[in-house]
């Protein structure tokens, strides 16, 4: 079954943007799926149809076989969504947001009440529930939304930058929390900018310009296209830039800088794979 | 979902919205309790002491049941007009609206808050009138009904104004322009038999005057207008406003993009 099944889908604002143009593709259930793209490439507006915060202009679009215009209910029951931007009730406690947006989707509070200490103490807010929402830092701001969309349990959670202005070692647990969650049968979809986040965690990916999916396949199928790898090497010398091309072997080449007596302290790509793959694309 | 998960839904609107007036009632309880203490102070007791009775009523008797339902009415819009558009300026909206909560039960949710505000601070109001006053209720039944199908159709039209408030100053736009000199003239401190024949008539153009006038006839059994059509006009009105807001909501005018 397809978690996310799109076709010819369209968007065009009404001050004449086209978002959407003729898109086209599919998200296998159980699928970490990453959709990468540029500023007003039209990853938001698709999430926001797909949430129903955004109208189609034509085409269609479902959700574990639920059209999203003419079953909405049962799509958006399957449906958690993390946004861009802060959306919760600043106002309310964090204790609150959670158990309110359950209510939303008819979860009884007492239920409620027990999934979101499992959640808060699972992404390590716990001893916040009881502060106004306002108050946490960035970083907790964005597990509370994680946590927000867990709430009903869906079967497809949607991540829109999940992890924009995170420190690193949250960004770290967070994919760790968000890798356990795909592995335990929820399907995910990441917009993300990040490209080292993509390819940690994505299995499948789309890139996505101008509201067209300009490519779409797995991630290693994906950067086995790539024809040259740019690495540095630093030995005693100092800093070198070396290119291997496709085909070529990282090893063959330290053995050259073995058999000529220099120690090589450090080796690392000059570039993500995955950005070098974007960049070609664009 | 079915009907027990709307009513977990509805609750849970109705919970946010009793949290939110009661957390800041020195926004939403007290003022019209100072408001309205004014009132009666100083048209009641000062200018009023000067006032014959009206129709066999004190002038401060008299003020008491106009003075609630101005609180009634503007608690009501108040609360539903700032929630919708807080909700949409934080964009906290959007967790209603990715939910599969029906439309209809939004703004039950929504319109349930603003009644549950604007009955209380008419509760409030006629606590404070008892200290100046002791006003009778001869129909409590008309009293209740009148202060419900108000507050109904006042939440209602906040939520309308709402939908199509994109900054703060929309939201006091309508009170501001519309709601209080209709209030004013509406017979809340006069009765329309002390106009001349062309005000008169010109007054029975304002619907508020049906609202004060029911409401008061619940407390003296006295009223300018019949009680009946004041109530047909009220359920048609609240009719008229919950298909307008529920289509503007299918439509998802100033929700959606």
């Amino acid at each position: 079954m397809n978690a996310i099944e799109i076709h010819n889908l369209n968007k065009t604002y009404t001050t004449g943007t086209k978002a959407l143009d003729d898109m086209t593709f599919t998200v296998n259930a159980g699928d970490f799926f990453g959709l990468l793209g540029a500023n007003g490439a039209g990853k938001t507006t698709l999430i926001g149809i797909l949430t129903g915060l955004v109208r189609t202009t034509s085409g269609t679009a479902s959700i574990f076989d639920h059209d999203i215009i003419t079953d909405p209910v049962h799509a958006k029951m399957s449906i958690g969504v993390v946004p861009q931007e802060f959306n919760f009730n600043i106002f309310e406690k964090v204790i609150d947001v959670l158990v309110t947006q359950a209510g939303y989707f008819g979860v009884p509070r007492k239920k409620a009440l027990a999934k979101a200490e499992r959640l808060l103490r699972d992404l390590d807010i716990w001893e916040k529930h009881n502060v106004p929402s306002r108050t946490l830092s960035g970083g907790m701001k964005r597990r509370l939304m994680i946590a927000r969309a867990l709430m009903h349990e869906p079967a497809l959670l949607i991540l829109d930058e999940p992890t924009a202005g995170v420190d690193i070692e949250m960004r770290r647990s967070m994919w760790k929390y968000l890798r356990e969650l795909n592995n335990t049968g929820t399907t995910i979809l990441l917009t993300t900018h990040n490209l080292e986040e993509a390819e940690q965690l994505c299995k499948n990916l789309a890139i996505i310009k101008q509201g067209r999916i300009i490519q779409q396949g797995s991630v290693s199928s994906l950067l086995s296209a790539l024809e040259k790898r740019v690495y540095i090497i630093s030995t005693a010398k100092g800093d070198e830039e070396i290119t291997i091309s496709k085909g070529g072997d990282l090893y063959a080449l330290l053995q050259t800088y073995h058999a000529r007596n220099i120690v090589v302290s450090d080796i690392r790509p000059k570039e993500n794979r995955l950005e070098q793959l974007y960049m070609s694309l664009q | 979902m079915k009907l027990p998960h709307y009513l977990i839904s509805l609750q849970s609107i109705v919970r946010t919205e009793i949290i939110r007036f009661t957390r800041i009632w020195s926004q939403t309880l007290l003022p019209p309790v100072i408001t309205q203490s004014l009132y009666f102070i100083i048209f009641g007791g000062f200018i009023g002491s000067q006032i014959s009775d009206i129709k066999g009523v004190s002038y401060m008797a008299f003020l008491v049941p106009g003075l609630i339902m101005m609180g009634v009415i503007n608690g009501a819009f108040q609360n539903v007009v700032s929630s919708v558009f807080g909700a949409k300026f934080m964009h906290s909206i959007e967790e209603l609206l990715v939910s599969p909560t029906p439309n209809w039960v939004i703004l039950f949710g929504y319109t349930l808050g603003g009644v549950l505000r604007g009955l209380l601070v008419g509760i409030i109001i006629f606590g404070v009138s008892a200290v100046f006053v002791h006003p009778q209720i001869n129909h409590p039944w008309i009293v209740l009904l009148f202060a419900l199908l108000t507050s109904t159709i006042f939440a209602l039209g906040g939520f309308l104004n709402g939908i199509f408030a994109k900054k703060f100053d929309d939201v006091a736009i309508f009170p501001i322009f519309v709601l209080t000199p209709l209030t004013y003239f509406g017979g809340v401190f006069y009765s329309i038999d002390l106009l001349p024949s062309f005000w008169q008539t010109i007054s029975k153009l304002n619907p508020i005057l049906y609202i004060v006038d029911g409401f008061r006839y619940g407390f003296y059994s006295i009223a300018d207008v019949p009680i009946f059509s004041s109530v047909i006009a009220l359920l048609i009105f609240i009719v008229i406003l919950s298909v307008i807001n529920l289509t503007l909501l299918k439509k998802g005018v100033g929700m959606k993009q």
